[in-house]
């Protein structure tokens, strides 16, 4: 808990880094998109197969999220929306801890409260989201005035669909944020589909981007399946609010390979040549073979990874359901920091229903 | 001890909170250079600046998450409402978010935010200035819900909120923002949430109401003293944490109820109390509760005073009640 209210103060003076993944460290951003690519489409098998209740897939916006939190820094919060396995990913939230909230055992931080994708851990500056559209928007936008006020040299990105951009929330945190010059990065995922509406009925607005001008903030189009791209916008964003230049909006341009959710059929709405097009720009499959031909990675070594992977993925599972299911007495907790008596009456009541007794575990 | 009004002691507990813990500031529209337009932040803008008394955008979805985010980061933002009546477009952020955190996250992101807000009728605010919606907040798990009737308590609920872990609905009478005046306690004075305050003992009735309500409701019995009709009236102060004891030992000693309140009564927080007497204190009853509220209409601009239970109507039911059984 302390970690949630006691940021870590950066370096006063932002550092001045090049824009650029640092050559030794692509490997290791390229095994994140494979872990996510794997795990993720493991995580939607797992849904179908009856083992988690639901499941939010985020194939093909692996290397939007990669790259951008591979940009920032581990002190910088992170308010995704449900889709950001990815970023999760670069922060090293483990397998285990994310199978744990997608099953809602007793493993999970998160008590089993939320459906599967909406965790959050201040231990990785990951603050867990709800459901309704762009409302983590002004919550990034406040943290950051309140980063900003503390002195300390973060700042906050809350992410969020092309959808999300006709909310209330978006308007009313990029109108904030351009008013305080809060440090925060707006990063849109354009996965161009709203569940089933396509960007261009979203709005008249040629690019997302585009909506930053009426907010008096930078507007960034950026492509979304190139992870340089992607780090390159969210580096140089980053570096002008911690300059004190304000926030950015980014538009990283990317397609949903997959549905909306485990409760979505694409087919009913989606053109099948759309979605062949976007995957012959497979960012994970473009990395890798920017790798191969760099000599960052080998067949051998790159099959080696997917393997590990795979094994990695495989041993996770096997943990988190191997974990005992929550306390049914936990739904009473953390409603408020004390329970109201009318509260504690109900859990009592519930108790002995359970034939568990009054007694508090 | 000092004679403030009941804005005056609101605009005391922001002050004195604010010199206590630099993580306290107000965020609101119009809070700063020019006081709140009903001056309950009056010269916070001079004494703490604009980082600390900050004048948002007219936007009140944007100031609750705003102070949302800011609470989530470890300060402690008072935000204020202009009007209870304009609280909706923040009602997903007070509703889906706020209430939600701790328990969404299973107790990792505690939110503590207090909103503040001026309610009820009686100033001549027609439909959307006059509302008195603190049931759809009570109904809400995750929030307290404060409502003070004196400039004393006013202070002490509200220094109390701003202190508390959890986030707080902080509803202000602003019709008796200046019509009632009082003894304050000078220095740091906190009210416990979940504590009744009775106003008067009494042995024929009971007489449950918070906020604004209360002085009609005092008026009204003590005019009914001459008739020789003894009422115990309890001021609820918070209505979540709600003193369930209190409520049903009043009831257990007198035997009748009359709940009053400014709302509407289908679904009105008056609803719960005659649940809680039903459930707990049936057999202590001698007469059938009574509800004695607004109606089940919007707020009406010129019949107003005719709408607001009047000192006459609460004693009307207070006697049928009595006399009932």
């Amino acid at each position: 808990m302390a970690d949630a209210t006691q940021a870590i103060p950066s370096s006063a003076e932002p550092p001045v880094r090049p824009l650029e993944i640092p050559r030794l460290e692509l490997p290791r951003a390229y095994r994140t998109m494979v872990l996510a690519r794997l795990f993720d489409d493991r995580c939607l098998a797992l849904q179908r197969q009856g083992r988690i209740g639901f499941y939010v897939p985020m194939g093909g916006q692996e290397a939007a999220q990669v790259g951008c939190t591979w940009a920032l820094d581990p002190a910088d919060w992170l308010f995704p929306a449900y889709r950001e396995l990815g970023a999760a990913l670069v922060r090293g939230v483990p397998l285990t801890l994310l199978l744990d909230q997608f099953i809602g055992n007793s493993g999970d931080l998160l008590k089993g409260r939320q459906m599967p994708n909406h965790y959050g851990y201040p231990k990785y500056r990951i603050v867990t989201g709800s459901s309704p559209v762009g409302t983590q928007i002004s919550h990034a936008v406040g943290a950051a005035m309140a980063a900003k006020k503390k002195g300390h040299a973060i700042v906050t990105v809350p992410f969020f669909g092309d959808g999300t951009t006709s909310s209330n929330d978006f308007h009313a945190g990029l109108n904030f944020a351009g008013v305080f010059q809060a440090p925060t990065i707006f990063f849109c995922q354009n996965n161009q589909w709203a569940i089933s509406l396509p960007r261009s009925r979203q709005t008249r607005s040629e690019t997302l981007a585009d909506k930053a001008v009426a907010y008096g903030i930078q507007g960034v189009v950026v492509d979304g399946m190139d992870v340089h791209a992607v780090y390159r916008a969210v580096k140089a964003a980053r570096d002008r609010a911690l300059r004190g230049d304000g926030p950015t909006l980014i538009e990283a341009q990317v397609y949903r390979f997959g549905p909306h959710s485990s409760s979505d059929d694409p087919k009913r709405y989606r053109p099948e040549e759309d979605l062949a097009a976007w995957k012959a720009r497979d960012p994970v499959t473009a990395l890798q073979h920017e790798l191969l031909e760099a000599g960052l990675l080998t067949a051998e070594s790159d099959a080696a990874l997917w393997d590990a992977a795979r094994a990695e993925i495989a041993s996770a599972i096997q943990e988190a359901e191997a974990t005992a299911p929550v306390d049914p007495l936990s739904m009473f907790d953390d409603v408020l920091a004390r329970p109201t008596p009318a509260l504690e009456a109900q859990r009592a009541e519930f108790a002995t229903w359970l034939g568990q007794g009054e007694t508090r575990t | 001890m000092t004679e403030l009004n009941l804005v005056q002691a609101v605009n005391r507990a922001l002050a004195e909170a604010m010199r206590a813990d630099p993580d306290v500031l107000v965020i609101g529209e119009d809070v700063g250079l020019n006081g709140g337009v009903f001056r309950a932040t009056e010269g916070l803008y001079k004494e703490f600046g604009a980082d600390r008394v900050i004048d948002s955008p007219l936007s009140e979805t944007g100031i609750v998450g705003a102070a949302i985010g800011m609470a989530l980061y470890g300060l402690k933002p008072v935000a204020e409402i202009q009007f209870l009546d304009f609280i909706y477009p923040a009602f997903d952020q007070i509703v889906s978010e706020l209430a939600k955190f701790r328990y969404r996250s299973g107790g990792q992101y505690p939110c503590h935010v207090v909103v503040r807000a001026p309610y009820g009728g009686g100033v001549k605010g027609g439909l959307y200035h006059s509302q008195s919606s603190e049931a759809y907040f009570a109904h809400t798990a995750g929030l307290k819900v404060a409502i003070p009737s004196s400039p004393a308590d006013a202070k002490g609920l509200l220094t109390t909120a701003i202190f508390d872990e959890d986030p707080v609905i902080f509803l202000e009478p602003k019709r008796i923002y200046r019509a009632v005046t009082g003894e304050v306690p000078d220095g740091d004075h906190r009210v416990p949430f979940g504590k009744a305050n009775t106003l008067r003992q009494g042995d024929d009735v009971s007489v449950f109401a918070y906020g604004a309500m209360i002085h009609p409701v005092l008026q009204a019995t003590d005019t009914l003293l001459a008739e020789g009709i003894s009422s115990e009236v309890v001021d609820l102060r918070t209505l979540v944490p709600l003193d369930e004891a209190a409520v049903c030992a009043s009831v257990e000693k007198t035997g009748r109820a009359v709940i009053v309140h400014e709302a509407p009564r289908t679904a009105g927080f008056g609803a719960e109390l005659a649940a809680l007497l039903a459930e707990k204190c049936l057999y202590s009853l001698k007469a059938p509760v009574l509800r004695i509220t607004g109606f089940d209409t919007p707020f009406p601009y010129a019949l107003e005073n005719l709408y607001l239970p009047t000192p006459e109507r609460i004693a009307h039911g207070i006697r049928s009640t009595v006399r009932a059984g």
